[in-house]
């Protein structure tokens, strides 16, 4: 909130898992067919982290949040939230129980759509949850305006949601999802009906949330940039199991990670057969040691750069380079071992390494 | 014959329309508002799910719906009589229009209800509302443009219902339209009830479109309301760039 004491102005992260999915499966029966959303998914969210789970259509994203809050009801295995068990809260029966319902009054959510009520002003929009909770109708306007002044929309309260672009809507859903004061916020695609500006202010708003207000974000998308922008930590999805996950920099440490090499592609092929091709990432320490003129120095060999590109990932400053080295692998064995010993990161790129999947969709 | 002679003849049966059609229509939205709802909600997929229910609804709904009026006017005769003390006359008639009229509406009801976002219930759900909130908070006020559109059918067509009741004995436009207009051939009166009731179902029509599309401007889900608007350029919306808090 406004006023509000503001925690540091960096991270927020604990070693606090917020949300813990252990085993979840989900399988949707229909006429007789089974389709496997979900695949004995196990994800570890952490207090005060902004976690991207990414992955194409049909890998499970959606099955994945929805069973977060259990709008979906997982086949097996459990979702606990805030150190709520939320699969032993769900009873029998496909209608919530109460306790289930107040659950979900503590956990947020952003939709794709907004699915905002066209037939309420935005102010009452923002009530909507409030009003669930029974508070009073004087709280609720106080609570409704303060948030609707945190997402920058105070000068629209009285308006109707088709007055407003998808970037303001979407942050009217924001406000509204905030109304329950959440510890946790699940945004489903919250960007992917929004043009890239509007899609960097509303990211630019869920890592200022995430930072001020301590607040937990599990978000899923189908954009790298997303990831890239905001996560701490990501999680690949593909056939509804998790692939690979943990915070950008262990993924960028994780020699041939799918995920980091999608997130921070370099390109440039081959030069001739002859070659040793190999990606350097540095991060931390290593980012400001002169390795390549050593390198070069040291072995007195020629290093062509290929590709090379600086980023902030996830808040890490990091570089990566692509670099040919003369002569064959086998012959390189040394230096690479010379530049794995200053702390560099080094995949050694195969000749005709097919590009996976999530790369090609990365890059369309 | 003459005006003078009309007049009073007009204002009785007006009267008496009104008092079928206005009781009628209050009745069938009142039933059939909760019956079109609960077809939505316990239909397959829905929050309540309950195909027995809904299978037993819809059905009834079906019969009353497509049963010939002056049929169920007939069969409902015992029902009336027990109900009202008598079949004659416009307080009798209500019986069957209201009966007749809660299933028209109903499926109306279920139409409009059906159209509405199911992205919205599962915001509501998120937020912790059961399903009395989804039904207060969202369906209905979402699907009342609809819903009143379907009002003003609903009163169309307890108008046209009405006039059948008059005939046999419920008083009236139509029952003044037939005893003097084809009994007696007084073509005159005749065509001023037709007047009366032309004007009359002109003016519920635009009163019902008028208030249904005032409400969904105010909503304005896109692609309805604004005909006019086409010629001119659209504004773009507000940018919302540089507003992070």
């Amino acid at each position: 909130m406004p006023g509000a004491h503001i925690r540091a102005a960096h991270s927020t992260v604990t070693e606090t898992h917020v949300i813990t999915t252990s085993g979840l499966t989900k399988v949707y029966r229909s006429r007789g067919r089974e389709v496997t959303a979900l695949d004995g998914v196990d994800l570890h969210v952490r207090e005060g982290e902004v976690y991207g789970v990414i992955g194409q259509s049909g890998a499970g994203k959606s099955s994945l949040i929805r069973c977060v809050n259990l709008l979906e009801r997982p086949t097996s295995g459990t979702v606990t939230v805030a150190g709520q068990d939320l699969t032993a809260l769900a009873g029998r029966g496909p209608r919530a129980s109460r306790e289930l319902r107040q659950a979900r009054s503590r956990i947020g959510m952003v939709f794709q759509h907004f699915n905002l009520l066209s037939s309420r002003t935005v102010q009452d929009n923002v009530e909507l949850p409030l009003e669930i909770l029974g508070k009073s109708g004087k709280e609720r306007s106080r609570k409704a305006l303060e948030l609707l002044d945190l997402v920058g929309l105070a000068d629209k309260a009285k308006a109707y949601p088709a007055q407003l672009s998808g970037g303001q809507k979407q942050r009217v859903g924001i406000a509204r999802a905030l109304a329950g004061d959440p510890k946790v916020l699940l945004s489903d695609e919250a960007t992917s009906a929004l043009d890239p500006e509007t899609t960097r202010s509303i990211l630019q708003l869920l890592r200022d949330l995430n930072r001020r207000l301590g607040l937990t974000v599990l978000l899923i998308t189908h954009e790298m940039d997303v990831v890239k922008s905001i996560c701490d930590s990501a999680a690949l999805m593909d056939k509804g199991r998790i692939v690979e996950s943990g915070t950008v920099g262990e993924l960028l440490a994780t020699p041939g990670s799918e995920l980091a090499a999608a997130l921070f592609p370099v390109g440039g092929d081959a030069t001739g057969d002859d070659r040793t091709v190999l990606d350097v990432t540095f991060h931390g320490e290593a980012a400001t040691q002169p390795v390549i003129s050593q390198l070069s120095r040291t072995y007195n060999i020629d290093i062509s750069i290929l590709g090379a590109a600086i980023d902030t990932v996830g808040g890490l400053q990091i570089g990566r380079m692509r670099i040919e080295l003369p002569g064959r692998y086998e012959d390189n064995v040394v230096p690479v071992g010379f530049l794995r010993e200053q702390g560099l990161q080094i995949d050694v790129v195969e000749p005709a390494a097919q590009p996976s999947a999530l790369v090609k969709e990365g890059a369309k | 014959m003459t005006w003078s002679e009309m007049q009073p003849l007009l204002e009785q049966a007006c009267l008496e329309t009104l008092i079928m059609v206005g009781w009628s229509t209050l009745i069938a939205v009142v039933g059939g508002l909760p019956l079109g709802v609960l077809l939505v909600l316990t239909d397959k997929g829905g929050l309540l799910q309950n195909t027995v229910v809904n299978k037993v609804v819809g059905q009834v709904v079906n019969v009353g719906r497509s049963l010939p009026f002056i049929i169920l006017m007939v069969a409902l005769m015992n029902f009336t009589r027990w109900i009202t003390g008598t079949t004659i006359g416009s307080e009798a008639a209500i019986v069957p229009l209201a009966i007749g009229g809660i299933p028209f509406f109903a499926r109306l009801v279920e139409t409009a209800v059906r159209e509405v976002d199911g992205g919205l219930v599962e915001a509501v759900q998120a937020m912790g509302g059961n399903t009395w909130t989804v039904v207060r908070k969202v369906l209905v006020p979402e699907a009342l443009p609809s819903l009143i559109a379907s009002t003003t059918t609903t009163i169309i067509a307890l108008i046209g219902y009405s006039a059948m009741a008059g005939t046999v004995g419920g008083g009236g436009l139509g029952d003044l339209a037939v005893r003097y207009g084809y009994n007696r051939f007084e073509t005159g009166l005749m065509w001023v009830t037709v007047a009366i009731l032309a004007v009359a179902i002109s003016l519920i029509q635009f009163a019902g479109d008028y208030a249904a599309r005032a409400l969904h401007r105010r909503g304005g889900r896109s692609g309805a309301a604004p005909k006019l608007r086409l010629l001119k350029a659209k504004e773009p919306a507000a940018a919302d760039v540089g507003k992070v808090a």
